[in-house]
């Protein structure tokens, strides 16, 4: 087994010459708290493991004039003590804090959850249903791509060689435009997601849905963008029939799996549910502000 | 391959220490610095018996690098107690006894003792979510819950009667 070695690269620009000079198998940490399970079943067995936290701005939050910059690598402790992000996107925040335990918020990231390319990643529906963009840092420099483009299948992303991302990029919400995730277990705390469901909607001054965005998770090789479901709020106050067509179009956007967590069936009747569930929090408080 | 250089602070003293960079940082407290009050359980982050409190939030040693210890100030089991001088999360695991092997009982002081670091009101409820990611397979949590609430309730300068023997 050939053995491994660890980089701490202090600037964005090192860290590019080294992830794009390694030969062999390389893997970037952030909180580490899947790469080392990884590591330790022996799934994942880099030659090199370059650490992004000494680079400056891959942790921390910081508040621009129209947007959020989330740095890569920032704990999910970091993101729920965060007040304003919180008022914001509730629905952000809330996907983060249901990863793991509170020991794993001290080391995980919107990052490690995203390229860990998890469908059933909580982190991630949230952040594309607030048409979040990752800024990537690579060989040719920097470019920036919707969060939806970056995971291709399980365990596959869109990044290149020699590219990691350095900071999510949030649109800061316009009046009456609001979030919520949800996520199905069949306990309280601590499991994977069967079906994860994060809605995004903006309304007008009478309550009408003017736009919308509906994200599941767990339901097929990526999260998806449920573009019918979304289309099925917009125009629309949240009646039983906005919410019966949400919950229709919801279920037509999957193509899950049987697994251990749940059969074909019940997670598309669980996908409905949870949409309608999440677009009811949405609603509630887009109404608010 | 190169032994990485490691500067940290922990319990409140500088240590330096050379780490393989497959090595945790449960692995270097244990096998390098005979700190082994933090106990391996299952090695993927779900037990929380290797619990340590890193810059002020609990991590599990088992997902962390010894090499990403550097420049950080971690404190482990050992350094819950001042001297002599229990700290009153652990002098409440013992007069409730909630322990019984003992195996998990390191990481639940040092998260429970991190909870009360923040928060010296926690509801049962609050205190049950907080110490979700600490597995305990022999008392039934329960008695654990009681010795941190009563735990926080001396260090609010109240005085919980002690259980019965």
């Amino acid at each position: 087994m050939p053995s491994l070695n660890f980089a701490a690269p202090t600037s964005v620009d090192e860290a590019v010459k080294i992830l794009a000079g390694a030969s062999g198998m390389t893997k970037v940490l952030a909180g580490g708290t899947d790469l080392l399970v990884q590591l330790r079943s022996g799934r994942a067995r880099p030659e090199l493991i370059v650490d992004t936290k000494r680079i400056p701005g891959l942790i921390g939050i910081r508040e621009e004039s129209d947007r959020f910059v989330i740095g890569a690598s920032t704990p999910g402790v970091m993101i729920y003590e965060n007040q304003a992000l919180t008022r914001a996107w509730p629905g952000i925040v809330e996907g983060m804090d249901l990863i793991g335990s509170e020991q794993i918020q001290g080391r995980a990231s919107l990052a490690g959850n995203l390229c860990n390319a998890s469908p059933a990643a909580d982190s991630v529906p949230a952040l594309i249903a607030a048409r979040a963009t990752a800024v990537i840092a690579g060989p040719n420099g920097k470019r920036e791509a919707p969060v939806e483009a970056i995971v291709t299948g399980p365990g596959q992303t869109s990044l290149q060689k020699g590219e990691f991302i350095i900071e999510f990029h949030v649109p800061k919400p316009k009046p009456h435009q609001s979030d919520a995730y949800l996520r199905f277990i069949p306990r309280t705390e601590m499991d994977i997601a069967v079906v994860g469901c994060g809605v995004n909607v903006t309304l007008d001054g009478n309550g009408v849905c003017t736009d919308a965005r509906v994200v599941l998770a767990a339901v097929a090789p990526t999260q998806v963008v449920a573009e019918e479901a979304a289309a099925a709020l917009i125009g629309d106050k949240l009646d039983n029939d906005t919410l019966a067509k949400l919950d229709a179009a919801a279920g037509r956007a999957c193509k899950p799996i049987n697994d251990k967590r749940g059969t074909i069936e019940y997670r598309v009747k669980v996908a409905g549910v949870l949409a309608r569930r999440a677009a009811a929090i949405a609603f509630e408080r887009a109404a608010k502000r | 391959m190169a032994k990485t250089h490691v500067s940290t602070t922990i319990n409140g003293e500088p240590i330096e220490f050379l780490c393989e960079p497959q090595q945790t940082l449960l692995d270097v407290l244990r096998d390098e610095l005979n700190l082994t009050g933090s106990k391996e359980g299952c090695s993927s982050g779900d037990c929380g018996a290797c619990t340590v409190i890193v810059d002020g939030h609990i991590v599990c040693s088992c997902l962390m690098l010894g090499a990403e210890a550097e420049g950080h100030k971690i404190t482990t089991v050992e350094g819950i107690a001042e001297g002599e001088k229990l700290h009153p999360v652990q002098q409440k695991f013992l007069e409730h006894a909630a322990l019984q092997c003992g195996f998990c009982t390191p990481g639940f002081i040092v998260a429970a003792k991190a909870l009360l670091d923040e928060n010296l009101n926690p509801t049962e409820e609050e205190t049950r979510y907080w110490l979700a990611g600490n597995l305990c397979r022999c008392t039934g949590y329960d008695k654990i819950i009681r010795a941190v609430l009563d735990a926080a309730a001396v260090m609010r300068g109240e005085n919980p009667p002690s259980p019965a023997a």
